[in-house]
């Protein structure tokens, strides 16, 4: 008798990495349940931190020995390829920063679980500590990041989808203060969330009645010889493409952003806005060059729609913002639309084209770890009642406090492009990629291309606006007489913002080396 | 005539290959000043001193290893990252033009450096002046060891930065304030001509690295390359302070005394000479109008200058307006080609010292007399100052061409080839050489010689040993380095694999008809200013003087002609600009403008904050991009 089952083998080794921050995240769970509280956090903290480090130690080794796996592993279930681990990479690094955020008191709520202002809450004040089951959920997060990218098949896509976002709903609730304003977009989160995961299931399923398989190879093969105007082939990529684009906050997906990111305590925004930016767009890019390769003429003039779109919302919502976290929020949606331009880039006919690839990892560097900066020194400009969110507060902080509004001008010029900051290579990577990839291909396309680059640097024209109004706002206005306290920053922090300026700087004045990291991860190309 | 020998790339390590290190050092000292503040404010001032003489050591060591080396093999480029991919290399060139100016811009560098810690030692923030100086000695190494314009282009608006700073440093007052503008704003127009040159450069070659310029520029067309060169000249003026771009020196006398003599004398002005002799090879060839202009700017400006420096009483500008005629002569020389450059850049470290010197002496003796500049207020310090009175009488010397001083063989060596080259220019640079002796006796009279005319309260006393000894130490170098450069030609076959030489070697001639003439003007002048400044007794308060004058005291009236000739038009350009602005241009930029911010309105009315709408906006788009991929898909 033949057996019914076989059992499947997993490639640990290869895994390690990923399987290292899911096991310490239910070891973490573990310590929740069984510590005494006064000391869940001593051994949180290290313990998230560790495992961090050490998984991204493992990314480095996995590098370094034996190069990027060719076959994808567990079953055809991942792929671990050279952009997956420069993903992977760049996500612990991030989540690592993050967590030096989450450890700076007082972001998160005592008791999520007591309704705000009540003497629940107040009595769960008075006892001290704060939630630590953070630690956990985060790395539950970063595990799921780190799988929704690397995911080969849509199923384990979508868990890893999953697993990503559940906790991040559950954080965004955990401000300390304006429980409110926190507890909505935690709220909201889940509900848009779940309302787009049921558009990617609803494709995932389309897909499968059209090619038989939800293997993104296999996908890819259905179409080499199949009818590519198949409505559920077509149906099933559009509902595909509504979770994904959900997830990075392309327009007309993007109205979650600026109500979650305002709400949700600043450390967790900071990781949205870098961690699950860079992993989602890592899964953009492997469900359109693995699954579709075949289909790029069908779905180049609605991405063209949607990145022209997602760049102009960006840009232009952000000038009437006052709040700086939802400005930030929708800068973010605005680079959003500019990381979408090298997608169009990337699936060019000849498909010569580690150079794009390469182009996108290296934006999705800079610019997560300047965005990274930028929130940590959001969580230090600080009112009584909490951080100071409203614009109008942030006047004349350059003359309360020069280095803090010094740096922080240095991150918002990089937002804007400036040449010798991270963010200038980071455009001129990517626009230079759409470009050559235009001229390559000769069409109409060229032209198509020419014009989608012009769009962006006309919405870049419009965003330095906005970037460079908080500047004159700190420089140039006079301060408050009642003005928000600068937070003596703890260790973390600063290091925090130190080593997002060393990057800004460093990759704004030496690009070579991580450009060069970059085409070596890109050179390898998925696996198909 | 001889063409520069090739840049072969450097491979084996040595100090060449860490040359970065001379950048490198400074701006660490710059960075940690600046970023750590306050906390610095005890050791910060040695910190700086140390950098600058890290920086040194590794100059100095560069250059043995350089000397090691054939003359072939002497311009070595040191790649060091890609820049801008696909468009420009950083690189470092060490050469021996480079590397001479990394000796003297750390050497005299450092010296100012160890000075300024006694001049500055009652300021309170002598750390914020420190890292300003660390930041300028790294823009200016970054300007002459780049192997590209692009490199040289960043260090040349960092020392424009760091000059600004330091102009501007006791900002609290007013006249430092408007001075550091000025500065700023006549060099952004010499600075827009070196970018528009670049910009051709790029353009019609593709590179902007020496090492391809040398292949390509031959290719170029004889205008395109007559453009690039008088553009290129254009940011020199402005740097350097020549003609029609000098206005700005004699103010930037503002800053702090150190930094006139590091900035404004030994270094930076004469990046505009630098330009010229490094580009020689490339946009400069001997002969062509754009060479010819460098000569004539040169001539021009050196007799400009020494017109102004006989009028002046304030003994900062005096200098100043002498700096602007000593690298008028070096511009001079730079424009007579291959034959000139080794005088130009002999000068050029001559002057370097001789003029730092001055500089550094005069901060002495201000630091000695209440900070009192007017020279009306002088008188008999010789006394007084013994150090600073004897070291100033060298650089006096050296700078006058007293013979067998350093200023006599350099300057006598520009102003025969120019005779050679050019009987007008060269006859004017003679005479300017008389205008010199007068108006550099007139100085040492009014200070060192004479009645006593002290403010009530000054106590004239010798400066402290920190700053006597640098000024010993300049000194040393301005009586025997000219002689020791010029004669049996050294510094012109030193150069060579650089810049080139002339087939047949100069012979220095003591007895040349050039050289008697300029001696016997230079004793006129000096006896001139004997019988109005020395024997006569100097008033207290400034005559009204003749007509010549007060065009002198006016700077030539340089100032009320870029008023009348540029100001005034430009603002009546701006008026009738703005005219029509507001009426068409701003119309359609604000409209433009309030478009965008009342979409902004609008569209922020979308974000209602309610969950449904969100959830709804989704359910459209998704409706949408189904239905255009089924379109799409359809067509």
């Amino acid at each position: 008798m033949n057996p019914i089952m076989q059992a499947p083998t997993i490639e640990y080794g290869t895994l390690a990495p990923m399987l290292l921050v899911f096991g310490a995240a239910v070891l973490g769970v573990l310590v929740e349940a069984f510590a005494p509280r006064y000391l869940r956090k001593v051994m949180q903290v290290p313990l998230t931190l560790v495992s961090l480090g050490g998984a991204f130690a493992l990314v480095l080794v996995q590098v370094i020995m034996r190069g990027a796996p060719t076959e994808a592993v567990a079953m055809g279930a991942v792929a671990v390829d050279g952009p997956a681990l420069f993903i992977w990479g760049v996500i612990l690094v991030l989540s690592f920063v993050c967590v030096l955020l989450v450890n700076d008191e007082g972001h998160f709520v005592a008791s999520a679980a007591a309704v705000p202002g009540s003497a629940d809450e107040e009595e769960a004040e008075a006892a001290g500590g704060g939630h630590t089951e953070i630690y956990p959920l985060l790395l539950f997060a970063v595990g799921g990041m780190m799988l929704f990218p690397a995911a080969h098949d849509l199923l384990t896509m979508f868990v890893g989808l999953e697993v990503m976002s559940l906790p991040l709903y559950l954080m965004c609730g955990l401000a300390r203060r304006r429980r409110l304003l926190s507890q909505e977009s935690s709220m909201k989160y889940f509900l848009l969330g779940a309302f787009s995961s049921a558009f990617f299931l609803y494709g995932t399923a389309m897909l499968y009645g059209y090619a038989g398989t939800v293997s993104l190879p296999g996908i890819n093969k259905a179409l080499a010889g199949g009818a590519l105007l198949d409505p559920l082939l077509l149906i099933g990529f559009a509902m595909l493409g509504v979770g994904l684009l959900f997830k990075i906050g392309a327009a007309p997906f993007q109205a979650w952003k600026p109500d979650v990111y305002q709400g949700a305590p600043t450390p967790i925004t900071a990781l949205m806005a870098s961690g699950t930016l860079v992993a989602a767009m890592g899964a953009v890019l492997r469900v359109f060059w693995v699954g579709l390769g075949n289909l790029d003429w069908n779905w180049r003039p609605v991405m063209w729609a949607v990145a022209a779109l997602t760049m102009i919302v960006g840009a232009v919502l952000a000038i009437t913002q006052t709040d700086i976290k939802r400005m930030l929020a929708y800068s973010s949606i605005a680079h959003a639309g500019f990381l979408l331009i090298g997608v169009m880039a990337t699936f060019d006919k000849s498909q010569q084209n580690a150079g794009s690839l390469s182009a996108i990892l290296f934006y999705l560097l800079v610019y997560s770890f300047t965005t990274v900066g930028a929130f940590a020194i959001v969580t230090m400009v600080r009112d009584p009642g909490g951080e100071a969110g409203h614009l109008s507060r942030w006047a004349g902080l350059g003359k309360r406090s020069p280095l803090l509004a010094g740096v922080f001008a240095f991150f918002l010029l990089a937002f804007a492009g400036i040449p010798l900051t991270s963010g200038f290579f980071g455009k001129y990577a990517v626009f230079a990629a759409a470009l050559a990839s235009g001229s390559e291909s000769g069409d109409s396309l060229g032209g198509w291309m020419t014009g989608l680059v012009v769009l962006g640097v006309v919405a870049s024209a419009v965003a330095a606006f906005f970037y460079v109004r908080v500047i004159v706002l700190m420089f140039f206005s006079e301060p408050a007489a009642d003005g928000p306290s600068i937070a003596e920053p703890s260790m973390g922090t600063v290091a925090v913002i130190a080593v997002a300026a060393l990057v800004t700087v460093g990759v704004g004045l030496f690009p070579q080396p991580m450009l060069d990291v970059a085409h070596q991860a890109a050179a390898n190309l998925f696996i198909r | 005539m001889e063409s520069p020998v090739e840049i072969v790339q450097h491979t084996a390590g040595g100090v060449i290959g860490v040359s970065w290190l001379m950048i490198a050092f400074p701006l660490l000292g710059a960075a940690i000043l600046l970023i750590l503040g306050r906390k610095t404010d005890r050791w910060g001032h040695l910190l700086g001193v140390a950098m600058s003489l890290a920086s040194f050591v590794v100059a100095v060591l560069a250059f043995f290893e350089l000397l090691g080396l054939s003359a072939e093999q002497r311009r070595q480029a040191v790649h060091l990252y890609e820049f801008i991919p696909g468009m420009a290399d950083m690189g470092l060139l060490i050469d021996p033009l480079s590397i001479s100016f990394a000796l003297l811009i750390t050497g005299v560098g450092s010296l100012i450096h160890i000075y300024s810690i006694g001049y500055m030692s009652h300021d309170p923030d002598r750390r914020r002046f420190f890292s300003y100086l660390n930041l300028f000695v790294a823009a200016m190494l970054l300007l002459v060891l780049a192997d590209n314009y692009l490199g040289l282009f960043i260090g040349w608006e960092g020392v424009g930065l760091a000059s600004y700073l330091l102009i501007g440093f006791w900002q609290f007052k007013p006249s430092a304030a408007v001075a550091a503008k000025k500065a700023f704003v006549v060099n952004r127009v010499g600075d827009f001509g070196l970018l528009v040159g670049m910009f051709i450069m790029w353009s019609a070659t593709g590179t902007f690295a020496f090492a391809e310029l040398s292949e390509k520029a031959g290719g170029l067309s004889q205008p395109m390359v007559t453009a690039i060169g008088l553009l290129l000249l254009l940011g020199a003026c402005g740097k350097s302070a020549q003609l029609p771009l000098q206005s700005w020196l004699l103010d930037a006398m503002e800053g702090p005394t150190p930094v006139s003599a590091l900035i404004h004398a030994a270094t930076m002005v004469t990046a505009g000479v630098y330009l010229v002799v490094r580009s020689g090879a490339f946009f400069f060839p001997e002969g062509s109008p754009q060479a010819l202009a460098v000569a004539i700017v040169g001539a021009a400006t050196l007799l400009a200058g020494a017109i102004i420096g006989c009028a002046k009483d304030d003994i900062k500008k005096g200098l100043a307006g002498s700096t602007m005629s000593q690298i008028g002569y070096m511009m001079l020389g730079a424009g007579l080609g291959p034959a000139g450059y080794a005088f130009a850049i002999g000068h050029l470290i001559t002057h370097g010292f001789f003029k730092a010197d001055m500089f550094l002496g005069a901060g002495s003796v201000m630091h000695g007399m209440n900070d009192e500049v007017d020279m009306r207020k002088y008188g008999a310090l010789r006394k007084y100052m013994p150090i600073t009175f004897v070291t100033f009488m060298v650089g006096y010397l050296a700078i006058i061409g007293f013979p067998l001083l350093s200023g006599y063989f350099t300057k006598d060596g520009i102003i025969e080839t120019a005779v050679e080259h050019n009987q007008v220019l060269g006859w004017l640079a003679v005479i300017g050489a008389g205008i010199t002796g007068f108006y550099m006796s007139r100085m040492i009279f009014m200070t060192f010689f004479g009645e006593k005319r002290w403010a009530e309260d000054a106590h004239p006393h010798e400066s402290p040993t920190v700053m006597t000894v640098p000024l010993i130490i300049l000194s040393i170098g301005s009586i025997f380095l000219g002689g020791y450069l010029i004669l049996s030609n050294r510094l012109m076959l030193w150069l060579a694999p650089a810049v080139g030489r002339p087939e047949e070697l100069p012979q220095f001639h003591f007895a040349s008809t050039p050289g008697l003439a300029t001696l016997a003007l230079v004793a006129v002048g000096a006896a001139y200013a004997w019988m109005k400044y020395g024997r006569a007794e100097v008033p207290a308060v400034q005559p009204r003087g003749s007509f010549l004058t007060t065009f002198a005291r006016r700077d030539l009236y340089g100032d009320a002609l870029n008023e009348s000739l540029f100001m005034r038009p430009g603002q009546w350009l701006t008026r009738i600009a703005v005219f029509f602005d507001n009426r068409g241009i701003d119309g359609v930029v604000n409209g433009l403008a309030a478009g965008i911010g009342g979409t902004s309105g609008r569209l922020r009315r979308i974000q209602t904050g309610f969950a449904r709408t969100y959830a709804l906006s989704i359910l459209i788009g998704a409706a949408l991009l189904t239905g255009a991929l089924l379109l799409v898909g359809n067509i």
